[in-house]
């Protein structure tokens, strides 16, 4: 644990998890800085939603360390989860509920009293254009409305960390586009480290961080220029496709 | 943590006995909200014990004699035998149900979105029990009302007395949904689990018959029935409603009650627990 110096935001250190004999991540490390914007990119299957998994102590790692802002999540974690806001692939919000309703309940998850709740929600609302929603049932809101009132939510703590699994499934090009945008704009102004999971490659751009994630093991990490540089590659699209076919699948499991 | 609080929540958020009270109370707060969207469930809360008053009651009461057993004092109507036991069916179904709400909570993202709050497990899990009890006593109390009308009419302190063990039995049936609740990963298998838990113990108990009826037929039955915590439940009830303490149904009530939420504290226990077992949770 170290507060003085400034702790990455996550750290990552040589974790590995199985279901039974299936081994789900072998020796996984990687380090999302505070304000950069990290794409950690694999196939279905490649360990993503464990790793999450991992990170939002759903279970507990068996082998390794993961740190939240110096914060070790087996030894402290509460002071980890507190400073962490997670966007997951299902949906969390309450379609019943207003979006007012659903940010005060996830206030409350924080100890945070009602009226900074409400003053924590309409900020963090503001934050990805969805103030004017605040009374709307969720039900009645759209695809890309619904992930932004998901951003919102993670946010309503004020999180140093954001994590997204997956957060563009399902929207069309131009919600994608927006929610991209927006999270980029939390990562610049506001200086959160963000870790993005995805297999859609194009979410990423040049000057991003990125961790390639494959049947469980880390191949490449790095800026995404460097990973297409040291491949040779033209593209981050062909370097993926090199490294990740030159593990055979048939190596996974019989 | 002072060279971070303008940066983030910290400042606000607090994990203090306030903040504990807070998160408490947001839950409960969530569950009574999401009861009172869901109009259906209520009417269907209702409306199944009072089918069994109404209908089944009416039919067997003739049939079935119930003679002066503690707490009565004189020959009751089977109407007003059965009453406490359609209570506690009512806390049965609700416990089910909110553990049910747990397993869809679970296939969509609230459940994790729960146990991402910093505060204990034990304390969101035990907050989630709380707010399923509290459904459960809104339904109780609304049965009793109109059970009042078709003369099931317990003495006034009744309803005062009924309260603590109504939320004792409320808190055992829904630690029993709760760790249930850990062990299905779909709802297609719990549903078929809830016709395999609900009914027979429900009617392996003392709800709708003495248990000395039970003997007449089967000794073996008579042991299952006796062994029954739901029976237990309905005793410590029936004893409540009627200003008496039960103190052998009270010890098996209180006891199950720690068993069940002990065991389900553990299945979701983070180190431990079933989750990390399971692909792809």
């Amino acid at each position: 644990m170290n507060q003085h110096s400034p702790a990455a935001a996550l750290t990552v250190s040589s974790v590995s998890h199985s279901y039974g004999d299936r081994k789900a991540l072998d020796g996984v490390s990687l380090t999302v800085e505070r304000g950069s914007f990290c794409g950690l990119l694999g196939l279905n299957g490649a360990g993503k939603s464990t790793l999450f998994s991992l990170i939002t102590r759903l279970f507990d790692t068996a082998a390794g360390a993961i740190e939240v802002l110096g914060f070790d999540m087996r030894k402290s974690p509460g002071e980890a989860l507190r400073r962490i806001g997670v966007v997951f692939q299902n949906r969390t919000v309450d379609p019943d509920l207003t979006v007012a309703q659903n940010m005060a309940y996830h206030a409350a998850l924080h100890g945070i009293s009602s009226r900074d709740g409400r003053r924590l929600a309409e900020e963090a609302l503001a934050r990805v254009n969805l103030a004017d929603k605040a009374r709307i049932r969720v039900r009645e809101l759209s695809g890309g409305q619904v992930r932004r009132a998901e951003i919102a939510r993670a946010l309503i703590h004020r999180p140093q960390l954001l994590l997204l699994d997956e957060p563009t499934v399902g929207l069309d090009i131009g919600s994608r586009r927006d929610i991209a945008a927006q999270v980029r704009e939390l990562v610049r102004r506001d200086g959160l480290g963000v870790l993005w999971a995805t297999h859609l490659l194009e979410e990423v751009e040049t000057g991003d961080e990125a961790v390639i994630l494959h049947q469980g093991r880390v191949l490449a990490s790095g800026q995404v220029g460097e990973i297409v540089a040291a491949q040779g590659a033209g593209s981050l699209t062909e370097a993926f496709t090199r490294l990740t076919s030159e593990r055979p699948a048939a190596e996974a499991r019989p | 943590m002072k060279q971070d609080a303008p940066a983030h929540g910290l400042a606000v958020a607090s994990y203090g006995l306030a903040g504990y009270w807070r998160c408490l109370s947001g839950i409960v707060w969530r569950e009574a909200l999401r009861f009172i969207h869901q109009r259906a469930r209520f009417l269907a809360a209702l409306v199944r014990p009072l089918v069994w008053l109404f209908i089944f009651a009416a039919g067997f009461r003739s049939v079935l004699g119930v003679s002066i057993i503690p707490p009565y004092e004189t020959y009751v109507l089977y109407e007003a035998y059965i009453a406490p036991g359609l209570v506690a069916m009512i806390q049965l179904f609700n416990g089910m149900q909110s553990s049910l709400s747990m397993v869809y909570d679970r296939e969509t993202g609230n459940m994790r979105a729960l146990l991402m709050s910093p505060f204990p497990r034990w304390f969101l899990l035990a907050s989630k029990l709380i707010g399923g009890v509290a459904v459960s006593l809104l339904q109780v109390y609304a049965f009793l009302a109109i059970a009042w009308f078709w003369e099931i009419q317990p003495p006034i302190y009744g309803y005062i007395a009924v309260l603590p063990a109504l939320i004792l039995s409320g808190f055992m049936l829904g630690s029993l949904g709760l760790l249930l609740s850990s062990a299905f990963k779909q709802l297609e298998n719990f549903a078929g689990v809830m016709n395999f838990i609900i009914f027979p113990m429900f009617f392996a108990s003392s709800a709708l018959y003495p248990l000395w009826r039970m003997r007449e037929s089967s000794v073996l039955l008579h042991q299952i029935c006796l062994y029954n915590p739901f029976t237990h439940a309905t005793e410590l009830i029936r004893f409540a409603l009627y200003g008496q303490v039960n103190w052998t149904s009270l010890a098996v009530v209180a006891g199950c009650t720690v068993l069940f939420f002990g065991l389900a504290v553990l299945a979701y226990n983070p180190s431990r627990g079933v989750l990390a077992r399971r692909a792809n949770a």
